[in-house]
């Protein structure tokens, strides 16, 4: 009897691994999606995936891609890769695809004709490298929105403002309501991100490009910049009593009406979403803080390591196919409040933000954005910078500005 | 482990001396080797993977003119210098007042002592909610009535240190006093008669006679501390994460994230090397004192 079931047993577990592989391959997925909004847009993947006979591993990692990416990148150069990775695709993973380590999804890229339906066309050349395909971008997440509270807004008495100049100007009202005007969380890249933002919109396109594309120290040194640092200082001031680390308590408070507005990405508006909030009704939504309507083409992409399993690679290329699949991109950028990635693709569902946004993107007003144009390193001692100038109201406009140029001087 | 090793007697106790050659090898393997490695990595540009294209002293001559590393060093100083010696200064009086034979001793010892239990993590958090101005003391005192009151370190550049100092003070002061109490102990019941006969203060006795004879104690606790002080690093990311701004960042902090965060290896490794340095700084003239000078007696 006995040996019976130990004979049963046997079977089982010698016929697990060979049954297993051929009905469905695991297929481990890093990424740093774990906010509420994010968490329900990654299981629109992970649903996608399951139904073409794979399985997904969720490999999430808590506290932003800052934490996450150098457990990715030392999972991947320390010899034990998952089958895929989320990056901002950029830079980020550069050094990894020229060691070789990263797998080349070229073929795949012209046999699904990627050129002609991922729209804008810079978001693929985010991926590409020395004329290779590396990465599949998934969304456009663009930097330059301003999130307000109309029920903060109304406690305040003052109208919901149109402009960055105007929401300046409507911070002592703000204020002596008892609300923090503007919410900036303490993480250093939301400082950094923030004025990314108010270089584009007060400085404009131009001074963007200028300071991050040409690295040109002597602009950034300029009377142009120093406009832009004279609007982080206001912002600086408006932030000061913000008492809270993470972006998305950040936009809780703006949420919940204890803080004016936020300058944050377009990823919050998955926030508002899980809260129950409407666009336009509960909070208004300014690209370009209302001065420079642009989007930048930065956004997620998923890279693939080289595996040696056949089975593994196989499910990696139906990964990638999933990823990009049109029914997917609607469904997973809707929760996720991101911009789709193919220009081929109906959003009735989209909120009046989004909307915002695809109108943007269809007049082309699009841009690089840092993670493109700058090195890890460089976007590190940035964070630096503004965190301090953020934190340190004694530190002078003139000071960050001399520091800034001396980073773009040296920025790679 | 005794290593009283004679030069012409190579072959004492070989079994001893094969059964330690995996650890001698770590030791070397490990240890130096990784140092050595660290040290050569630190004079290149090596960005993401380590690379050996050397740039000379670029990545020190960028560490120190990088204003988060020079407030490293100044809160690790202001750290250091005060965990020293309140650490010790505490966990000796401490240790001093339990010695007075008094009643729940093995209690009050328990009590000292259980915040050493904790890791670094959990007690920064623990204080990170007890210094938190909302919730935490601020909010108890002004939840009593006293509107005005202000206690919010962990909020202000200027004071931040200190509030990881209270809490690295909490966790680690307990270990000092047992440290001590166990050398207190060891200290014969006649001295004190004698010096009671000659008729010294208390006081004076644990001045000049106690605490110079507890040196052994007092260098096994400044090595501890010393070596908790260069390596602090997950309290401050579990209190402030080096905020606000830059204000609490710490040495070891700085290696972690630009060798990680900004994929510049060789950053980090000249930070790492420059931490090794002011380790052996200060390890090299003691260990020449303490051990060198054996002969003498």
């Amino acid at each position: 009897m006995r040996y019976q079931i130990m004979t049963a047993a046997l079977a089982v577990t010698t016929a697990l691994p060979f049954a297993g592989p051929a009905a469905a391959t695991d297929l481990e997925v890093t990424h740093w999606w774990t906010s509420g909004g994010e968490a329900a847009a990654v299981a629109e993947f992970a649903k996608a995936f399951d139904e073409t006979g794979n399985h997904w591993v969720d490999g999430a990692i808590a506290g932003s891609g800052g934490t996450a990416r150098p457990i990715m990148i030392s999972r991947i150069t320390g010899g034990d890769p998952m089958g895929a990775t989320q990056f901002n695709h950029g830079r980020q993973a550069e050094e990894l695809v020229q060691a070789g380590l990263m797998r080349d999804l070229t073929e795949l890229a012209t046999r699904d004709k990627w050129a002609e339906i991922v729209q804008p066309k810079s978001l693929l050349d985010g991926c590409t490298l020395d004329g290779k395909i590396y990465c599949v971008p998934v969304n456009i997440h663009s930097w330059q929105w301003l999130w307000l509270s109309n029920a903060a807004f109304e406690k305040a008495g003052v109208p919901v403002p149109k402009n960055w100049n105007e929401y300046v100007a409507a911070a002592p009202a703000l204020e002596k309501a008892g609300i923090i005007p503007l919410a900036v969380g303490g993480q250093p890249w939301q400082s950094s991100g923030a004025f990314d933002v108010l270089l584009t919109a007060v400085g404009g396109t131009d001074a963007f490009l200028k300071v991050y594309r040409d690295k040109d120290a002597e602009f950034a040194a300029g009377p142009e910049v120093a406009k832009v640092f004279k609007a982080a200082d206001d912002a600086r001031k408006m932030a000061k009593n913000t008492n809270v680390q993470d972006w998305n308590q950040a936009t809780n408070l703006v949420i919940s009406g204890k803080a004016g507005g936020q300058i944050m990405g377009d990823w919050a508006q998955g926030e508002f979403q899980v809260a129950g909030q409407t666009a336009g009704k509960d909070y208004t939504c300014l690209p370009g803080l209302g001065l420079n309507e642009v989007i930048a083409t930065g956004g997620d992409a998923f890279y693939f390591p080289l595996l040696q399993d056949a089975e593994k690679s196989k499910a990696q290329e139906a990964l990638a196919e999933t990823l990009l699949d049109p029914k997917t991109q609607v469904a997973f950028n809707l929760k996720k409040g991101s911009l789709p990635v193919r220009g081929d693709i109906d959003l009735k569902a989209a909120n009046d933000c989004m909307k915002k946004g695809l109108d943007i993107l269809a007049k082309g007003s699009v841009m690089p954005w840092t993670d493109q144009l700058l090195s890890q390193d460089t976007q590190k001692q940035k964070e630096d910078l503004f965190s301090e100038f953020f934190a340190k109201p004694d530190m002078t406009v003139e000071e960050a500005q001399k520091r800034f140029a001396d980073i773009v001087a040296s920025a790679d | 482990m005794s290593k009283s090793e004679r030069p012409n007697q190579l072959f004492r106790n070989l079994n001893a001396k094969v059964a330690s050659i995996p650890m001698v090898l770590t030791a070397l393997v490990i240890f130096v080797g990784g140092s050595a490695w660290t040290v050569l990595y630190s004079f290149t540009n090596s960005k993401l993977l380590p690379r050996l294209n050397f740039v000379g002293l670029d990545q020190y001559y960028r560490l120190w003119s990088t204003p988060r590393w020079l407030v490293s060093i100044e809160n690790l100083l202001v750290y250091g210098v005060l965990s020293l010696v309140f650490s010790l200064v505490i966990g000796f009086i401490l240790a001093a007042l339990l010695d007075q034979k008094i009643r729940f001793e093995d209690t009050f010892r328990t009590i000292f002592l259980y915040p050493f239990a904790l890791s670094f993590i959990v007690t920064g958090l623990v204080w990170q909610w007890l210094l938190n101005p909302e919730f935490g003391i601020q909010g108890v005192v002004r939840g009593l009535g006293w509107e005005s009151f202000s206690f919010d370190p962990l909020y202000n550049s200027d004071i931040v240190i200190y509030g990881i100092l209270i809490a690295a003070l909490w966790q680690g002061t307990g270990l000092i006093m047992c440290l001590m109490l166990a050398g207190l102990r060891g200290i014969d019941e006649d001295i004190w008669k004698a010096a009671r006969v000659d008729g010294i203060p208390t006081l004076k006795t644990y001045l000049f006679i106690i605490i110079p004879m507890m040196r052994p104690v007092f260098i096994t606790a400044l090595v501890i501390i010393a070596a908790g002080i260069v390596k602090v690093y997950d309290l401050v990311v579990a209190q402030t994460s080096g905020g606000p701004g830059i204000a609490s960042e710490v040495p070891a902090k700085y290696v972690y994230d630009y060798m990680f965060f900004a994929q510049n290896l060789g950053q980090g490794f000249a930070a790492s090397t420059m931490m090794l340095l002011s380790v052996v700084v200060v390890i090299v003239p003691w260990a020449y004192l303490e051990f060198g000078g054996k002969k003498r007696g």
